[in-house]
């Protein structure tokens, strides 16, 4: 009853005119965002991070999870329309939305993924809000050895579910640790790190310079560099009428959409997995389960709703343990969490009695999202197929500005904005050569957070490092994390081994 | 691909070495009282980034790894061609902001990008490198009081802070 009372709290929150009306600012300006090839919700919240100062943190939080929320909705739409995923959350989109805008039914496919995506975010929100109070209860307990045991299981997902070259996956996340440790050293209190006695380096490398460069800038030369010509789009007919018809075939898609919702949220909880696999295993599970599996991949209405339900579902999952354990869920949600930290607040399981205004405003707001995005997504329909026409020759080059602009705004030094066009530029080659870039963005948010957890832990163990497999809840963390660091390693010996049981036979 | 493969771990782990003497410069041990060292934390983690940098170039030379037996061009003509020319004026975008600022610079950057790169019409080119800025100057110098760097031009903005700020 508590919790109801507490989200009835939040409701008036998120209906205050200011953040009613953010959340629907958000949600339409996420939907195009997403919609944009090139563009995902990480894109968005990195760059217009800067934009939100203007605003009180709870309202900024609302806006940037609306933005979230609408572009994991808008992200199927140049999945289905131009046959290229919007977001890397929307790949499985393509696999039917694509043949079903080729048989013609592009509506129907446009329909599909919305009434989906509004299926998995209601579900999700429900689970979300069940979940979260009771997680951050036992959080409240944890010290600094389960804090940063928690931080090593968030990095050795990456490394072992990441599915990335694991040398390089591992770079990246201590690139991103040790640029998080340039600045002052806050135990010593000694300048660290201040390459070529360049005074900027002082205050540090603001992870907003990095999240911009390589989601901003780098993305941008990405998308530049592999989208070469233009694309081509579907046709579409819209009427009333069809819609009410595909509204009534879609909804009889009772299964994908349950999958999808359910799978999603708990695949959105780990940090490495997210909106991306989890909206493939979706996919996969709905195409297995189904009585038609021979359909799937040639214009199956159920694989456009089981990995939209999942890829909304997941963005909620992923804000499950920012909030309650302070370890983000998904790269956006790391950026969330930078944010709330320039807002002045200590994310984890505090936040939910200090600061529990934000947190059920934040819920509630994610409620109003949700609707808010379905009824503009489908009323906004023939918009987003008129803005898909807009050439990258000038979406581009605004995006660039915008970066300059956000990149100056939260240290106000040019330095910081050199320093994003250089990690733009290194971000779109490494890129190149598969090394992934979400860990570094990850650590980099991480990392003053991970650092004092673990110096505190050994400074009370007076340097015994076997705290942390000896506390109750730090042990059984750090020990999954270790085995997920050497899962890859494991899968390798087997497979070697098979391989040469075959060659034997 | 392959040679970029290599190349970049080799760069990769020199920056790795250099990261970790630079991280020598405070204490890398176990200081008495304090725990570890403030250079500690980078110094092992610089160490770790060394020695997944060898990892690569192990790879590459078992060939292991897709990049490794790619024999696709890193960057062709094409790739090579958009780099310079976006990245270039990306560059110069950042550069003009020191002489003519924010908003000398990004009108400057759009007429170039929209009308060179994009061979849009000049009154679409036009339109948008005259309102960007003023978008811009109403949300960040306005609004959330955040000064923007003018450079040069600084004094042609004395009257419209009188009348805005």
């Amino acid at each position: 009853m508590e919790i109801i009372q507490h989200l009835l709290d939040g409701f008036l929150i998120a209906f205050e005119p200011l953040n009613l009306g953010l959340v629907i600012v958000g949600v339409t300006v996420g939907l195009f965002i997403g919609a944009m090839p090139g563009l995902g919700s990480v894109n968005g919240v990195a760059i217009l991070l800067p934009l939100t100062f203007l605003v009180p943190p709870t309202s900024a939080i609302i806006f940037l999870a609306a933005i979230y929320y609408g572009a994991m909705y808008g992200g199927a739409i140049s999945s289905i329309m131009l046959g290229i995923p919007g977001a890397s959350t929307a790949v499985a989109t393509t696999f039917d939305g694509r043949p079903l805008a080729l048989k013609g039914l592009a509506d129907k496919a446009l329909i599909a993924a919305a009434i989906a995506s509004f299926f998995g975010g209601t579900v999700s929100i429900i689970l979300f809000t069940g979940f979260a109070p009771a997680l951050a209860s036992v959080a409240l307990d944890f010290g600094d050895q389960e804090i940063f045991a928690l931080m090593l299981l968030a990095f050795a997902t990456f490394v072992g579910l990441g599915g990335d070259d694991i040398p390089k996956t591992i770079f990246s996340i201590c690139i991103g640790l040790v640029f998080s440790a340039v600045g002052m050293d806050i135990i010593s209190g000694t300048p660290r790190l201040v390459f070529f006695d360049i005074t900027g380096f002082l205050h540090g490398i603001n992870f907003l310079v990095l999240a911009i460069g390589v989601y901003g800038i780098g993305e941008m030369l990405w998308t530049i560099d592999s989208t070469r010509g233009n694309p081509s789009m579907s046709k579409v007919q819209i009427s009333v009428e069809r819609t009410f018809t595909h509204m009534k075939d879609v909804l009889k898609e009772w299964k994908p959409a349950w999958i999808g919702s359910l799978l999603g949220f708990f695949v959105g909880i780990l940090p490495a997995a997210g909106a991306t696999p989890g909206s493939l295993m979706a996919y996969g599970i709905s195409k297995m389960t189904s009585k038609n599996p021979e359909g799937y991949g040639k214009g199956e209405v159920g694989g456009v709703i089981a990995p939209e339900a999942a890829n909304n579902s997941a963005s909620t999952g992923a804000m499950l343990p920012m909030l309650t354990l302070g370890i983000p869920g998904s790269p956006t949600t790391a950026i969330l969490l930078g944010g709330m930290v320039i807002w002045g607040m200590v994310p984890g399981p505090l936040m939910f009695v200090e600061q529990s205004d934000f947190v059920w405003g934040l819920t509630a707001s994610l409620y109003a999202a949700n609707f808010f995005a379905v009824v503009i997504n489908i009323l906004f329909i023939p918009v987003f197929l008129w803005v898909l026409k807009m050439p990258f020759t000038i979406l581009a080059p605004v995006i660039f500005v915008l970066c300059l602009v956000g990149g100056y705004a939260p240290t106000e030094d040019m330095h910081d904005v050199w320093l994003m066009v250089i990690f733009g530029f290194g971000a779109y080659l490494l890129r190149k050569l598969d090394y992934p870039l979400a860990p570094a963005v990850l650590a980099i948010v991480l990392g003053p957070i991970a650092e004092p957890a673990l110096r505190q832990s050994l400074i009370i163990s007076g340097g015994d490092a076997t705290v942390f497999f000896t506390r109750p809840i730090a042990g059984p963390i750090t020990i999954i994390a270790i085995v997920l660091l050497f899962l890859p390693l494991v899968q390798l010996i087997r497979k070697k081994r098979k391989k040469a049981r075959e060659a034997q036979s | 691909m392959r040679r970029a493969e290599l190349v970049t771990a080799v760069i990769l782990a020199v920056f790795s070495i250099y990261l970790m003497w630079k991280s020598t410069e405070l204490n890398i041990g176990w200081v008495k009282y304090e725990g570890p060292g403030g250079g500690a934390w980078p110094f092992w983690l610089a160490g770790i980034m060394l020695i997944c940098n060898i990892w690569t170039i192990v790879n590459w030379v078992r060939r292991s790894t897709p990049q490794s037996r790619s024999v696709e061009q890193f960057m062709d003509a094409h790739a090579i061609r958009m780099f310079v020319l976006v990245g270039g004026s990306v560059v110069g975008l950042v550069a003009l902001v020191h002489v003519v600022g924010v908003y000398g610079s990004v009108p400057i950057f759009l007429l170039f990008y929209l009308r060179v790169l994009g061979r849009h019409t000049w009154r679409l080119t036009a339109t948008v490198a005259a309102v960007a800025p003023v978008i811009i100057f109403f949300f960040f110098d306005v609004a959330m009081r955040i000064v923007l760097p003018k450079g040069y031009l600084e004094p042609l903005f004395y009257p419209l802070y009188d009348i805005f700020l």
